[in-house]
């Protein structure tokens, strides 16, 4: 059975209120998957009756776990891959030169859904660095129950055999019964926090660099342009943004500029950008 | 590309084959290490055939098992341009540890989804935007 016009004007409701997610007309097939397992859950054989019985009896916890399925994003170590061959062969270049007296970089991985892209990061960041230099890598996503899972780093056969190199799954994880957990080593580097991308950030930062891949796919035009802008003011001035392949911020927020890295693009705030960024937007600790 | 699909399952070497037919390369069946030698062999080492420039390679197989294959592969100069990936359900970390030392340079675990054999082909830059690169 196929959601009304009305169910999914709740639903899309919802998600756009409590998340900036915009589910035009047309998702509905989306929804239905989504939220199939939900109403499972619930006891109730179809999405139409889970809905209905959302909208009639009003509970924040179920409405959290609707803005969640709605939000859980497919992930997988090294997606796209050339990105974080960039950042080995471009970026780490770039800021081992800028940062030789600090020598610590922070990497902030928005909407890190159960951790993969944190943790490839880690591993990238471990095996790249000279002796003598920390990273912190900040995980963040909407979903308490994505929080969870990466903060536990455990996964499954499948997704190991998702896109993590052989070398590495042997050499930063651990086999642990079915599944495979990042060693101590890795996770000791990383860490995870809830954070809506659409509402204002808690104080955080400066990073020296920012992923924040496949999720302004989903905002309208000007939360794009809110999130960037707020991503703008954790950003060190001469950071580097990383975004999905199919993002952009031309046409959206022109205090980015874009640079092409081999075969992918990256962004960087413009000189100019970077002295309107008011110091109090760049957050501490 | 030549692609070399070593496993005992015929149903086994069925769903490689689909999944590396689909990305554009061809295909060389072999039922163990043993006929997989054979025809490295016959065909390129005395043929002077094309080298194939990948095998998938199941781990537990009658006559040359898999470790025993990719070390024989290892072992001859004439064949260092073959990428071994190892394709099999032993799953313990002491095993991908040895299959790497024996010069396999990946390894998919069983069960797996055609992305993962995709993923992982990519990764060695052997497939970029889904077809072979």
């Amino acid at each position: 059975m196929t959601l009304t016009a009305q169910e999914f004007a709740f639903i899309s409701g919802l998600v756009r209120r409590d998340a900036a997610i915009v589910l035009e007309a047309g998702k509905e097939y989306l929804v239905e998957a989504r939220l199939l397992p939900l109403a499972r859950q619930s006891g109730l054989p179809t999405v139409s009756e889970f809905v209905n019985r959302a909208q009639q009896r009003p509970e924040p916890e179920m409405h959290a776990k609707i803005v969640d399925a709605l939000t859980t994003n497919e992930t997988s170590f090294f997606r796209d891959g050339e990105p974080f061959k960039q950042l080995v062969d471009t970026v780490l270049p770039d800021l081992l030169a800028r940062r030789a007296a600090t020598r610590t970089i922070k990497i902030w991985s928005a909407a890190s859904s159960s951790g993969q892209e944190p943790y490839t990061l880690a591993m990238v960041l471990q095996d790249s660095l000279p002796a003598g230099w920390t990273f912190d890598i900040l995980g963040t996503d909407i979903s308490t129950e994505m929080l969870t899972r990466a903060e536990a780093g455990q996964y499954t056969q499948l997704e190991v055999n998702r896109g993590l190199p052989a070398p590495l799954l042997v050499k930063h994880f651990e086999r642990n019964g079915a599944h495979w957990k990042v060693t101590p080593t890795l996770r000791a580097n990383v860490s995870f926090r809830r954070l809506n991308l659409a509402a204002p950030f808690p104080p955080m930062g400066p990073f020296d660099i920012v992923f924040i891949r496949n999720v302004l796919i989903y905002f309208d035009v000007q939360t794009k342009r809110t999130v960037l802008q707020r991503v703008a003011g954790t950003l060190r001035p001469d950071g580097w943004l990383f975004l999905g392949s199919a993002e952009t911020t031309i046409g959206i927020d022109d205090r980015y500029e874009r640079v092409v890295a081999g075969r992918t693009s990256a962004y960087k705030l413009r000189a100019s950008a970077r002295a309107a960024t008011p110091v109090s937007a760049v957050g501490k600790g | 590309m030549l692609t070399m699909v070593i496993d005992d399952s015929r149903a086994m070497r069925l769903i490689l084959k689909r999944i590396v037919a689909q990305l554009g390369f061809d295909v060389v069946e072999a039922g163990d290490g043993r006929q997989a030698m054979d025809y490295l062999e016959a065909n390129v080492l005395e043929g002077g055939g094309e080298i194939p420039g990948l095998a998938l390679v199941d781990w537990n197989m009658p006559e040359m098992n898999g470790l025993e294959f990719v070390t024989a592969v290892r072992a001859e100069p004439r064949l260092r341009g073959m990428t071994l990936m190892m394709v099999t359900t032993e799953s313990e970390q002491s095993q991908i540890v040895r299959a790497l030392a024996s010069g396999a340079h990946e390894y998919v675990i069983k069960p797996f989804t055609p992305d993962a054999i995709i993923d992982k082909l990519a990764l060695l830059g052997l497939v970029s935007n889904g077809v072979a690169a």
